[in-house]
């Protein structure tokens, strides 16, 4: 008989096949993970989580007998009140007598979780996002410290022992200080000498002595660790980008913004969110809302509330100077900001909006996005319909050194196309202008 | 001093157990289960895992490895929820029948726990699958775990090879058919050249003795006509009919690859291995139940376990033993263990207690005051169906309450057919025994005929019994994997014994293995 522990083997031993499995339902677990991906919030996007997938779809056929019609016997305990040749009323189909529901027929639909990866992975193939890592986001300058040798001086903390050790022994060996084991050796023989009180041996018993005499002050004054020997790490600062981001979500919130449009200006939000969280490693996200005054809010009230009023940009991008100043220093985070609109503005605002976008907003963001949803295309076949007020508007201060971009999307589809726009837009800017 | 010396029987105390303690317990059960029951035993070799081991063991069919395939990852995942959600506990234990028999144990079972496991699955279990005919005539439990690496890094080296895709197809038709891959008789052995010769000798000595001039005297009778039709000429040649799908397209199928045929191969031959489980389940548990009911008491009986423990075990043996009426929610079919174990305490009692009923009932064993023995020689013997055709006692059957429902489709209401009662017994036993019979469960279908040299149509016939027929879209299904691995069309005609046509099914290879 063996007893073996196997409680410390590598566990996962079906990934492989739960692997498979993923590939195997990917159509279906996709279409799960959009389905689990619209009630999340923006920062929830990228995590994993539990998503439903129906059975059928991963269906494994075999040839078996039908569960209907012929003859069949059922074989049951607990009988109580019955006799030989009672009738019994045929119990309704489905709940079935016996066996024919207990036998494993029944797969509905099964739930299981997926790892953050597996549904990041998933939620971008959804979005058909390519290789993003070609692109390049611009980041602040700040320090990191870097390896960089030894150094003879430093705080303790700091102090090599594998150097310091190397350079004590190479001292050790050059100033010939006498190893432990000499000493015992001979210390060994002159005891063994003394015992035996031979007369001849006195010679050797005195040198013995003396040698003694010298190894101890030689160890004495040769120390084990002389300070010539310490050594310290040395680090030197190196610059690296800010590891932080602020991601500004402005929206219009008046009443011409319906769910549609606000789900598409959420599905964008979602996609700038997952992807600078790819590039920081903190992600702030700020959400202002606008009718004709704006607020910061929080997610539950940006997506969920609705407001009445006129529609005045600007006073969405005063409010968002305002937040920048309160609390992002432009020196520490790079600053993203996203407005998704119908189009709609107040005619007289128009002139407002650009100045403050051309001399406050823009000069304080990495990028600047701007996003107008419209309505499915059934409804606006009449003819092709003018440009916005805010997009005419916008579109005069658009020029390949401001690091601003606009696009329309009608429809989830097109979202990540001009996501992908934008952010292809934003590479060839950086580009022209260095 | 008496104190401490009954302390040292003891084979644990608590609830905690280490590695020492458990090889303490083995001893003290084997002691009872080899020792005083004298059970027969391939070595086990004993494995602690953890939940999620166990998790991974339920996934491959509890094998130790097996080779990779997306079902077994949709077994994994539903699994992982339904226990993630404590919907499901995990088994205690789970036991190869392999030689050594590997039995796993998972770490959270408590002491009491792994003695009740142990004398469970590495006795009970174990000394089934060493002895029953079925496992003995048609698994191999020496070769079973290398040959499971075998199979697993040849379909890893395939996947590497035709791509994981190509091999995933291959598998997935043959799962479908897997069913359909099973030896049910044991087949005709090839014979060598040299019983060949005894025979050929043989037939020419039993010739020249009968030898007899005067019979060339006689007028001959015209010879009859016994030329075969092609028909039936060419299926002689297939050895068709062949219910064996599987091993049929393995040797025969016109286009598949060298690899093909070979993973056809591995599906079919670990089906093959698990069918004996299929048809011993209730009397393996049973077996097992009873096995470690007895060696637990004997240990209480010997103080070697406290009388707290065994009311531990009592505790998880009552539910596990524990068979729900066919009206109460809980009910899920017949319970294999509860089942067994009442079948295996009854025949213990009519072999050493026997009323004037089972003397009747049980000429040959009603007192012979041996049940272990007679135990024995019926796990050695039987299978679930001819155990219970044989074994299941009126007591039973009045005990559990059983009865025979009828389910007539053309009537109204469903009819009781027999009760726990003298006019009853005997029916009652039949379609319970019936109910055991693996080959009753699975559709008859067979491969009846194939023109090698015309349009290499493959008719299959599928012969319904008590009008059921096989449920439509997975039959459908199956058929297109068929007719893949075929590679060309495929027909299923559904006829009962009067030969009337009842379904026709027809499929045609859409991306044929090429």
């Amino acid at each position: 008989m063996h007893i073996i522990d196997r409680r410390r083997d590598a566990s996962g031993k079906s990934l492989g096949n739960r692997q498979r499995f993923i590939r195997r339902a990917r159509a279906l677990v996709r279409h799960a993970v959009r389905e689990a991906s619209k009630g999340r919030k923006i920062t929830d996007a990228g995590r994993g989580g539990e998503i439903t997938v129906p059975a059928d779809g991963v269906h494994e056929p075999s040839l078996r007998r039908s569960h209907k019609g012929g003859i069949r016997e059922y074989l049951l305990p607990g009988n109580k009140t019955y006799s030989e040749g009672d009738s019994i009323e045929r119990p309704p189909s489905g709940g079935g007598k016996g066996r024919a529901a207990g036998d494993g027929s029944g797969e509905d639909e099964f739930r299981f979780a997926l790892s953050d990866e597996e549904f990041i992975d998933l939620f971008l193939e959804d979005l058909e996002l390519p290789d993003l890592a070609k692109r390049q986001v611009m980041g602040e300058e700040k320090t990191q410290p870097r390896r960089a040798g030894y150094r003879s001086s430093g705080p303790p903390a700091m102090i090599s022992v594998p150097r310091t050790m190397r350079n004590s022994l190479a001292r050790r060996l050059a100033l010939k200080r006498p190893k432990p084991q000499e000493v015992k050796d001979l210390e060994a023989r002159l005891k063994e000498l003394e015992e035996r009180g031979d007369v001849s041996d006195l010679d050797e018993i005195q040198e013995i002595k003396a040698q003694l005499v010298r190894h101890a002050k030689r160890s004495r004054d040769i120390p084990f660790i002389d300070p010539v020997d310490v050594r310290y790490r040395r680090f030197e600062q190196d610059p690296k980008p800010v590891a932080q981001a602020v991601m500004f979500c402005l929206m219009d919130v008046s009443g011409s913004m319906d769910e549609h449009l606000k789900d598409l200006a959420k599905r964008f939000y979602s996609l700038l969110y997952l992807f600078l969280s790819r590039r920081y490693r903190y992600v702030e996200v700020v959400f202002i809302r606008h009718t004709h005054e704006a607020k910061e809010v929080d997610e539950d009230t940006f997506f969920n509330s609705r407001e009445t009023g006129g529609t005045v940009v600007s006073t969405a991008l005063e409010e968002m100077v305002r937040v920048v100043s309160d609390r992002f220093p432009p020196a520490n985070w790079n600053i993203y900001a996203a407005q998704a609109s119908d189009g709609d503005n107040l005619p007289i605002d128009n002139e407002k909006t650009v100045a403050l976008l051309k001399s406050s907003v823009l000069p304080l963001c990495q990028y600047y996005a701007y996003i107008e949803v419209g309505r499915e295309p059934e409804e606006r076949r009449r003819g092709i319909e003018p440009p916005s007020t805010l997009w005419r508007a916008y579109d005069l201060i658009l020029s390949p050194q401001i690091p601003m971009a606009m696009r329309k999307v009608r429809d989830r589809r097109d979202i990540y196309p001009v996501f992908r726009e934008l952010f292809e837009r934003k590479s060839n800017a950086a580009s022209v202008g260095v | 001093m008496t104190i401490t010396a009954a302390e040292d029987r003891l084979l644990f105390k608590g609830a905690d157990w280490d590695f020492d303690t458990l090889a303490r317990i083995y001893d003290g059960v084997a002691e009872v289960g080899v020792g005083e029951m004298g059970l027969d035993i391939y070595r086990p070799r004993i494995e602690v895992i953890t939940t999620e081991q166990m998790l991974d063991a339920y996934a491959s069919t509890g094998m130790p490895l097996f080779y990779r395939h997306w079902s077994f990852g949709k077994q994994f995942v539903r699994n992982e929820t339904l226990y993630r959600k404590g919907w499901q506990g995990l088994a205690y234990e789970i036991v190869i029948n392999s030689n050594p028999c590997v039995v796993y144990l998972l770490e959270e079972n408590t002491a009491t726990m792994q003695t009740l496991v142990l004398a469970h699955a590495a006795f009970g279990h174990n000394h089934f699958f060493k002895n029953n005919y079925v496992f003995k005539q048609w698994t191999d439990a020496d070769g079973i775990l290398d040959y499971l690496a075998f199979a697993k890094n040849f379909i890893a080296a395939c996947e590497d090879k035709y791509g994981a895709a190509e091999v995933e197809r291959v598998l997935d038709a043959a799962h479908a058919l897997q069913n359909q891959g099973i030896h049910r008789y044991p087949g005709k052995r090839q014979m060598d050249l040299r019983s060949e010769e005894k025979r050929e000798r043989e037939r020419r000595e039993h010739g020249e003795r009968l030898f007899n001039d005067l019979w060339r005297t006689v007028p001959e009778l015209a010879k009859k006509a016994k030329r075969r039709s092609d028909r039936d000429r060419r299926r002689a040649l297939l050895g068709l009919p062949e219910e064996n799908i599987l091993y049929f397209l393995e040797k025969t199928s016109p286009r598949l690859k060298p690899w093909q045929r070979e993973i056809l191969r591995i599906v079919r031959l670990i089906a093959q291995y698990f069918y004996p489980q299929r048809q011993t389940k209730m009397m393996n548990e049973g077996c097992a139940t009873y096995v470690h009911y007895q060696i637990m008491q004997r240990l209480l009986d010997e103080g070697r376990i406290t009388e707290g423990s065994f009311l531990e075990f009592l505790h998880s043996h009552t539910s596990v033993v524990m068979q729900p009426d066919f009206d109460e929610r809980r009910y899920h079919g017949l319970n294999p263990y509860a089942l067994g174990f009442t079948m295996m305490k009854d025949i213990e009692r009519i072999c050493s207690d026997p009323t004037e009923e089972d003397r009747h009932w049980f000429p040959e064993i009603a007192g012979n005051g041996n049940p272990m023995e007679t135990l024995k020689d019926i796990w050695a013997n039987y299978r679930d169906e001819s155990f219970v055709s044989q074994f299941l006692s009126p007591q039973v059957i009045r005990k559990m309450g059983l009865f025979l429902v009828v389910d007539d489709h053309r009537e109204k209401d469903l009819n009781v057919g027999a009760i726990h009662n003298e006019r009853g017994y005997s029916r009652v036993r039949r379609a319970l025994a019936r109910h055991y019979d693996v080959s009753r469960h699975d559709p008859d279908i067979q491969i009846v005929d194939v023109d090698l040299e015309g349009d290499r149509r493959l008719e299959l016939r599928h012969h319904v019994v008590d009008g059921v027929t096989l449920e439509e879209d997975d039959a459908e299904r199956v058929l297109q994997h068929l007719a893949n691995l075929w590679g060309y069309e495929v027909h299923l005609v559904e006829t009962n014994d009067q030969g009337d046509l009842a379904t026709k099914h027809h499929a045609e290879p859409i991306h044929p293995f090429v």
